[in-house]
């Protein structure tokens, strides 16, 4: 369903970063990197509450003429950005929470891994499984 | 020394051996120990070994290099041989066979010295090769498992620091015989060095199992069985034994069963074992991992934490993503440390990892930490189950790799996903009470409740009013009324239209009683905008302010259905009607009740009400004379419902008044009262004033309990009830008026004269009420504006 995920650490590199190969990647770089100023903007816009009181999943970002943007923000500012087809008109809101949830648990359990340091790019085959299940869909 | 030339098949062994005994991976230097350990498994006389390290050159080095490695080498050969160890044997010698190493691991490399040495005298002897290494291998399983356990404990010794070295040691090492055996045939290897001997293999791995089995089994068991692998780091042959093993297996547990030893046995198990799974951990391994828990955590039903098992693994000197992935792998619980299943799992990876093998996808299952213990039980199974079974799973394994992965992935997946989802759910509520724990912001302050009789005041105030009004028929002079019975007599100071004034004492009089409300109900008030805890203040806000709450209890007495703040205002409008309409027609209210004995009693009622009151509380004493006036007039009006004449009240009014303030004493009203009602009994018009004068002295009383039952009797008094009631009264006397007829111009005259002044009193009432209302505005609107500018403090 995505066509491409991407994790972004808290001082806005990425930490893992994946697309389809079939289209140009560097577009979907741009579009996650562009997307960065709209989860600041999000960020700071509910920042006034406590932090607890602001909702992870961020929803849509922007949409474009053939994709939409996704974001979600963990209480550590780490923040994952889904591109998914606008042609894809059957997915749901709840499912990319879904998709949002799991990036989230995947990213915890890489976390928990003693010989990942944080700030590293991730590289835990798990994680990139995991990915890839939910980016499978759409090839 | 001299130059030593090696044959191809020499080369590769002599390198093959190099790098076993190389576990430093140095590639220069063979460690000692291994060395030793090979010349010990070469059965060779312990001098001829001594001999042997001295002639290549080791003992003056100290080490063995390359070179002297590899002389050593050809010199074991030579020994074997039965030649004198010579140096110039090294290369005299021709056709040497390789040497031949009883140790578990070279066995292997013996039987590559075998095959490298003679094909053909392999092939001819092709049962002959057979029995022998199992033969050999069995004979010598107690004296190589002898061997194999000294080297192993030694070097177990020399590198303790080395977990993942030294459960090299420790293998079930029979196997490897017959693995190598078929390992070769298998000819899948081709990784390995030895597959040069691969061709003579083949032949002996077909006749040694007739069926296609044992090729789909060594195909099939491309992530080769780690036990191998953990007897010696070296990349060569430990991949090959277990595939050789299959094959091999299956004949040589005939053979082995025909030798009837408990090792054998044992080693059966093991290997059938191995067949099951290529992850699965023997005994002596797990007895290790054990071992190796018990170091980090003496608990073994404890935990590992992860960092404590970062720097355990990261000895085995793998790379940080291979340790990563192991440790996904193994942390099943996904909880960031270890149990003892876990770290027995993580530990066999690592090992398998060490000896080249890759890292599986996912988990094996003889790794996962519920199955490691079935596995263990199993294996003092049937051993013919198990050797039949041996050869289904050995077809079984290469199907068993897909599914494994495959049931792997969905179960751990499953088990994982629920648990994760678990775990986020958690992390998610459990951060949403974290949100959710919102401390009370404003604390009930208990002052504020209705422990002090003045804030109860404040609080409902409509029900205080009551409570209070009630006190008040009872006479009771409680505090919350006496400054109540001050405000109406502070009213009823005020002569005229000064409502402000009146307020103001009003407020003075709030100020009394609500002082010590002040402060609790400023933060109560604040509260109460912040929470709605305060009911009080919340039902009543601009009750609680503090500077100027007396003037809100006033409009909320005056809200409220209480009697007393109606009478009050009753009187005070009585009285200010009284004192305003005193100096013009003070009159109306009382011909009303002499006109409408009904409403006009209820002014004399609140006025002697209130005279009572007043006469008790000591501030009212100037006041007295106005209520007293009041109650002489309310007497006049009550005489004058029994005369029925009104005009008197239009002069009484204008009498009383001016003496009002002059005169306290009764005594003039009486006379003038006497004198109006001489007028009234003079003339019908002044006769009015007789009304009232007449019954001054029994009627006071009489009517003073009249007043006062129906002080009892009346509930509400409103001023739009006595403007009414004035206004009735009035429209009332009219009716009255036609009965003298004689008098209808003059008494239509009187009355109209009469309705200009009950209008002219009723608009001054109006404006006096206006005024009361704008200062009422005004003072809400300072208190909200107090109340803004309070209200940011109590966020910080």
């Amino acid at each position: 369903m995505a066509v491409c995920v991407a994790v972004i650490a808290k001082e806005n590199y990425p930490l893992y970063i994946r697309s389809i190969p079939t289209e140009n990647e560097l577009k979907f770089h741009y579009m996650v990197h562009t997307s960065l100023d709209v989860v600041d903007e999000k960020i700071s816009a509910m920042g006034k509450a406590l932090v607890d009181q602001r909702e992870l999943y961020l929803g849509l970002l922007y949409p474009t003429e053939d994709y939409k943007v996704y974001g979600y923000v963990t209480n550590s500012k780490v923040k994952f950005v889904m591109v998914v087809d606008s042609s894809n008109t059957a997915l749901r809101d709840n499912e990319i929470r879904s998709m949002f949830r799991k990036l989230h648990n995947s990213y915890t359990d890489v976390m928990c891994n003693p010989f990942y340091n944080p700030g590293d790019r991730i590289q835990s085959r798990a994680f990139d499984s995991m990915v890839t299940s939910m980016m499978i869909q759409v090839c | 020394m001299e130059g030593l030339t090696l044959s191809d098949a020499e080369q590769k062994y002599y390198s093959d051996l190099f790098s076993y005994c190389d576990i430093e991976s140095t590639k220069k230097v063979a460690a000692n120990g291994r060395v030793l350990e090979l010349f010990r498994a070469a059965q060779l006389p312990n001098d001829v070994v001594l001999q042997i390290m001295e002639l290549c050159g080791a003992t003056r080095l100290g080490y063995f290099g390359r070179s002297q490695f590899y002389i050593a080498l050809k010199l074991v050969a030579v020994a074997q041989s039965g030649f004198p160890l010579r140096v110039e044997s090294i290369n005299t010698v021709k056709d040497l066979p390789l040497p031949r190493f009883v140790a578990s691991k070279n066995e292997q490399e013996s039987r590559h010295a075998a095959s490298y040495s003679s094909d053909s005298e392999n092939q001819g002897s092709y049962s002959g090769v057979i029995p022998p290494p199992p033969g050999r291998g069995q004979v010598k399983k107690g004296s190589v498992s002898h061997d194999t356990v000294q080297p192993r404990t030694s070097a177990d010794q020399q590198e303790p620091a080395s977990p993942v070295v030294s459960p090299q040691q420790s293998p079930p090492t029979s196997p490897h015989t017959w693995r190598k055996h078929s390992r070769h045939p298998s000819g899948g290897n081709s990784e390995r060095p030895l597959a040069g001997p691969g061709p003579f293999w083949s032949p002996f791995g077909e006749a040694q199992s007739g069926s296609s089995a044992g090729d789909t089994v060594w195909s099939g068991h491309s992530p080769p069985p780690p036990q191998e692998t953990w007897v010696s780091f070296a990349d060569t042959p430990p991949t090959s034994t277990l595939l050789t093993m299959h094959p091999a297996s299956v004949q040589d547990q005939t053979t082995v069963r025909t030798v009837a030893s408990a090792t054998t046995a044992n080693e059966i198990r093991r290997q059938s074992s191995s067949y099951d799974d290529p992850w699965k951990i023997t005994d002596e391994q797990r007895q290790y991992y054990v071992n190796q828990f018990k170091t980090i955590q003496p608990d073994l039903n404890g935990f590992i934490p992860g960092s404590a098992a970062k720097e355990f693994f990261t000895k085995s000197k793998l790379p940080i993503l291979e340790l990563s992935h192991i440790w996904e792998l193994s942390d099943f619980d996904k909880d960031g440390a270890l149990t003892l299943d876990e770290f027995c799992a993580a530990f066999h990876l690592v090992v398998a990892r060490k000896n080249g093998y890759d890292l599986p996808e996912k988990l094996p299952e003889s790794l996962m930490p519920k199955l490691i213990d079935l596995e263990d039980s199993a294996d003092v199974g049937d051993q013919p189950g198990e050797v039949g079974y041996s050869g289904s799973p050995a077809e079984a394994p290469p199907s068993k790799s897909p599914s494994m992965p495959s049931l792997n992935q969905t179960w751990p997946e499953l088990n994982q996903s629920s648990e994760q989802w678990e775990t986020f759910s958690e992390r998610s509520s459990s951060s949403q009470t974290l949100t959710q724990f919102d401390s009370n912001i404003a604390p009930a302050d208990p002052d504020t409740a209705i422990v002090h009789p003045v804030p109860i005041r404040m609080t409902p105030s409509k029900i205080h009013m009551q409570e209070m009004e009630l006190k008040r028929t009872g006479s009771d002079h409680t505090n919350p009324t006496s400054p109540l019975l001050v405000k109406p007599s502070d009213l009823s100071e005020e002569s005229k239209i000064n409502s402000s004034v009146k307020f103001a004492s009003g407020n003075t009089v709030a100020d009394g009683y609500s002082s010590s409300d002040s402060f609790t109900s400023d933060p109560e008030q604040i509260g109460n905008n912040v929470t709605h805890q305060r009911s009080h203040s919340g039902t009543s806000p601009d009750n609680t302010a503090p500077p100027p709450p007396p003037p809100r209890p006033q409009p909320s007495h005056s809200r409220s259905s209480s009697l007393d703040m109606n009478r009050t205002f009753a009187v005070t409008t009585g009285q200010q009607q009284a004192g305003v309409v005193a100096h013009p027609p003070a009159v109306p209210p009382r011909p009303q009740p002499s006109q409408a004995p009904g409403p006009v009693v209820h002014r004399p009622v609140d006025a002697d009400g209130l005279i009572t009151h007043t006469s008790t509380s000591p501030q009212q004493i100037p006041e007295q004379p106005n209520f007293a006036d009041f109650s002489q007039f309310e007497v006049f009006a009550a005489s004058n419902v029994n005369e029925e004449q009104d005009d008197e009240a239009e002069k009484h009014p204008e009498v009383l008044p001016v003496e009002k303030a002059s005169d306290p004493a009764s005594s003039l009203r009486v006379a003038k009262t006497d004198s109006k009602i001489e007028e009234k009994t003079a003339a019908s018009v002044p006769a009015n004033v007789s009304k009232g004068t007449t019954p001054l002295a029994p009627p006071p009383k009489p009517v003073r309990r009249r007043l006062k039952s129906e002080d009892e009797l009346r509930p509400e008094v409103d001023e739009h009830t006595q403007k009414t009631g004035v206004l009735a009264a009035v429209l009332a006397s009219q009716p009255s008026i036609p009965r003298s007829v004689g008098k209808d111009k003059k008494a239509i005259q009187a009355s109209i004269r009469r309705n200009k002044e009950t209008n002219t009193v009723l608009a001054r009432l109006n404006s006096e009420l206006q005024q009361q209302l704008k200062d009422v505005l005004e003072e809400r609107i300072s208190l909200e504006v107090q109340l803004e500018q309070l209200r940011p403090f109590s966020h910080l």
